[in-house]
């Protein structure tokens, strides 16, 4: 008898259809309430305004392989100015027949960032990776060595340059900015208030005016006779601006790890370096991967300021194409596709850092 | 670690530490030793400048300051011309400075608090929305942005004769966007008048309504008797000033807008660029402020009988805000630090008024250096004030 009934009960009714399905979600997401339905109208209204309008611009009467004067004709978006400059928004002034070489760079670059980002090869093997890629990318871009003709570095430019600027930026200002934090942890006094004052004084101040400083005062630090480029004079300044922040960052790994760890280790007998190297920053470094990655898009979106200094980045090729007469007047389209390009990189990095946030946790 | 030294000789067998093995001492060598290589470089770079300023003819000092400018700046809160010193170019590009950080700010905290409270809706379309807007902003360089904006206003905006013209009183142009405003009349400066002393009348009111309420247990409705207050005297002094209504309405005449407020295209899109981007991280901070408070204590005040408003005043506020503050001082410190992009865009902030000064007067040390100083002078002052709230609102633990 129990059994029965229970196979009675078990021919329950459906649900509602209004609480199922299409319609359910519909309700429960869209029109909960009075409030909800009235918002949801609205939004909808407006990117009924919208979405088509746009749609219409950039795609339907847009040209994309024509002339300037044939997409003022045309009306809509104006991709040729993208597709017919391309070559010159993304590598600048690098000779035209040796492109090739910062593609292979980029490429190299691309490929090593992929192999990191992938915690089963975090291993020895990966650093001397980095460092045989940093170097071949230099070769490639410097050239003079293996039959590859010598290229200027004032003929960098582009894209090349922004990646160049933004990860030998942070790359080198890796170990300044660890060795900043653990200054500022030290007990002793003067080294803790040159390292405070530093870090604060950077973080003070804004990019640009380390910017002004590299262009405009490095000039006179430098004994007569010795004259830097400019591109390595921003890629201190750089250097120097971002190490304030890796500093505070690394600070944050350093504080999270418990008294307890540096006890043991002392107790062991390890020394100071040991104790670094070996115990702490290592379980340090680890936590603050996911903030690392956020400078190192910061890094990545701040070396657009060099426009300011005059340096060719990926920002003022496209501008400097602008100013050709030829194809005044399309800023929206070349901003909108350099726009992608730095929205590429910040995104799958920023999604990267999340994902890696969470398995860090999840491993704790 | 030197006084267990001194005791072990006494105990036991007298073992001298050398000193390098010592680390009070080694301490004191390795900062003696910093200290030295920090002094040589500087002394190093100093005489290098020195010598190369000499080799430039180039005079040390703030004299310039009382020179003639003899530049124009294209917009100014205060009367300047040409013919000023550069001290006060200078007080025009930090006003410059001060105007567009401080009606940033403003705007950032509004719009950030809309777009972080829209991410959290429980309306599907809304909080997608808020997300795709805080990703995509958040992802793009502020610099293209001002450029971005600056373009629309120079490459899509029509000429003022054929100006739009959205809402009554109100006309975009690529001279900028120019709007009615009231009739300067004495009235105003009433107003504000009446409004100071409605800021006093309130602080009062609640100091007294506080010890009321710890005295009798009487609870006193502050928040409405202010608002009437803050907004009553005000009208009550544009009533007894004869209530003017008429408008300065802008009047296309020749070749440009006469009358209204004009803000210049370059204004309008520092403004837009720096606030869409910096309400972007805003609304992550507000966001995460919000969901940092667990939903029990929503439900545990509720089931103390307090009602909504009291809910939020008293129980989520206080404990949302010790979350959001910090991050937030640092976001309206870093949309001060990237106004100084308005160089790029050419509106006259202190960065780029600076600029011209470096470049007519060659005094690259004394400007660079004036940069970073007014810069860390903000900023200082914006962690003072935040280390003044920490201590206000820290939790106080067992």
């Amino acid at each position: 008898m129990v059994d029965s009934s229970q196979s009675m009960q078990a021919e329950q009714l459906k649900p509602p259809i209004t609480r199922i399905g299409v319609i359910g979600w519909l309700r429960a997401n869209l029109f909960s309430s009075v409030f909800n339905s009235v918002l949801t109208i609205v939004t909808l209204y407006f990117l009924w305004k919208i979405v088509p309008a746009f749609v219409r611009w950039a795609f339907i009467d847009s040209s994309w392989d024509t002339t300037g004067a044939a997409c003022r004709a045309a009306g809509g978006a104006c991709w040729s100015i993208v597709t017919k400059n391309l070559r010159f928004i993304i590598f600048g002034f690098f000779p035209y027949e040796s492109q090739w070489r910062p593609l292979v760079a980029m490429i190299i670059l691309f490929i090593l960032l992929l192999l990191s980002s992938n915690r089963r090869f975090w291993k020895k093997s990966l650093g001397y990776a980095w460092l045989l890629g940093l170097f071949g990318m230099g070769l490639l871009l410097k050239g003079g060595l293996f039959g590859l003709s010598s290229v200027e570095s004032t003929k960098w430019s582009g894209l090349p340059l922004t990646l160049l600027l933004s990860v030998f930026g942070l790359t080198a200002a890796y170990p300044l900015g660890i060795a900043l934090a653990l200054g500022r942890q030290s007990r002793m006094p003067a080294i803790k208030s040159l390292c405070i004052v530093y870090i604060e004084t950077i973080r003070g101040v804004p990019l640009i005016s380390l910017l002004f400083m590299s262009s405009v005062m490095f000039p006179l630090f430098l004994p007569e006779g010795i004259t830097i480029n400019n591109i390595l004079r921003a890629q201190v300044a750089i250097i120097l601006f971002t190490a304030a922040y890796i500093a505070e960052v690394v600070r944050g790994g350093l504080q999270a790890i418990g008294r307890g760890q540096y006890e043991a280790a002392e107790s062991m007998g390890l020394n100071y370096y040991q104790k670094m190297r070996l115990i702490i920053l290592p379980q340090a470094l680890k936590i603050v991967i996911p903030p690392t990655v956020g400078i190192l898009i910061s890094a990545f979106k701040d070396t657009s300021l060099v426009v300011i200094i005059g340096l060719y980045d990926l920002l003022k090729t496209t501008q400097s194409t602008l100013s050709d007469p030829r194809w005044m007047g399309f800023s929206i389209e070349a901003y909108i596709f350099i726009a992608l390009i730095y929205f590429a990189g910040c995104f799958s990095m920023s999604s990267y850092s999340r994902r890696l946030e969470r398995e860090l946790y999840r491993g704790n | 670690m030197a006084q267990e030294g001194t005791n072990s000789t006494e105990i036991t067998t007298p073992a001298k530490i050398p000193f390098w093995h010592d680390p009070t001492k080694r301490a004191i060598i390795y900062q003696v030793v910093v200290l030295l290589i920090v002094g040589m470089l500087g002394y190093y770079l100093f005489t290098n400048t020195q010598a190369n300023l000499k080799r430039q003819a180039i005079a040390t000092g703030f004299g310039f300051f009382s020179k003639e400018a003899s530049f124009e700046i294209g917009e100014s809160p205060i009367p300047y011309s040409a013919a000023d010193t550069y001290a006060r170019a200078l007080l025009v590009g930090v006003l410059n400075t001060l105007k567009v950080s401080f009606i940033g700010i403003i705007l950032t905290v509004i719009l950030g608090t809309f777009i972080g409270i829209a991410r959290l809706s429980t309306n599907w379309l809304v909080a997608k929305l808020a997300g795709i807007y805080i990703e995509v902003m958040q992802d793009i360089p502020v610099l293209l942005q001002l450029f971005f904006w600056y373009s629309i206003s120079y490459e899509i905006l029509p000429s003022p004769r054929q100006a739009l013209n959205p809402f009554a009183g109100v006309f975009l142009t690529n001279r900028g966007l120019i709007f009615a405003v009231p009739e300067a009349h004495p009235a105003h400066v009433y107003m504000a008048l009446a409004f100071l002393v409605g800021c006093v009348a309130v602080w009062a009111l609640s100091r007294w309504a506080k010890k009321r309420q710890a005295k009798t247990g009487q609870p006193f409705p502050v928040f409405l008797v202010s608002i009437a207050i803050l907004l009553g005297l005000p009208v009550a002094a544009w009533l007894l000033g004869g209530a003017p209504l008429k408008m300065d309405v802008p009047v296309l005449r020749g070749f440009n807008f006469q009358g209204g407020l004009t803000l210049s295209p370059e204004f309008v899109a520092l403004l837009l660029g720096l606030v869409l981007y910096t309400a972007a991280f805003v609304a992550e901070i507000v966001r995460a402020g919000i969901q940092a408070i667990s939903r029990g204590q929503v439900e545990a005040a509720m089931s103390m009988g307090l009602k909504p408003g009291q809910v939020l005043r008293l129980v989520i506020l206080p404990q949302a805000l010790r979350v959001i503050i910090p991050p937030l001082t640092s976001q309206m410190m870093n949309l001060t630090k990237n106004s100084t992009l308005a160089v790029a865009i050419g509106f006259p902030d202190f960065v780029s008024v600076a600029n011209t000064t470096i470049n007519q007067t060659g005094q690259a040390i004394e400007g660079v250096g004036m940069i970073m100083v007014v810069y860390l002078f903000f900023s200082l002052s914006t962690s003072a004030f935040m280390n003044w709230y920490n201590k206000r609102t820290a939790l106080v633990e067992r």
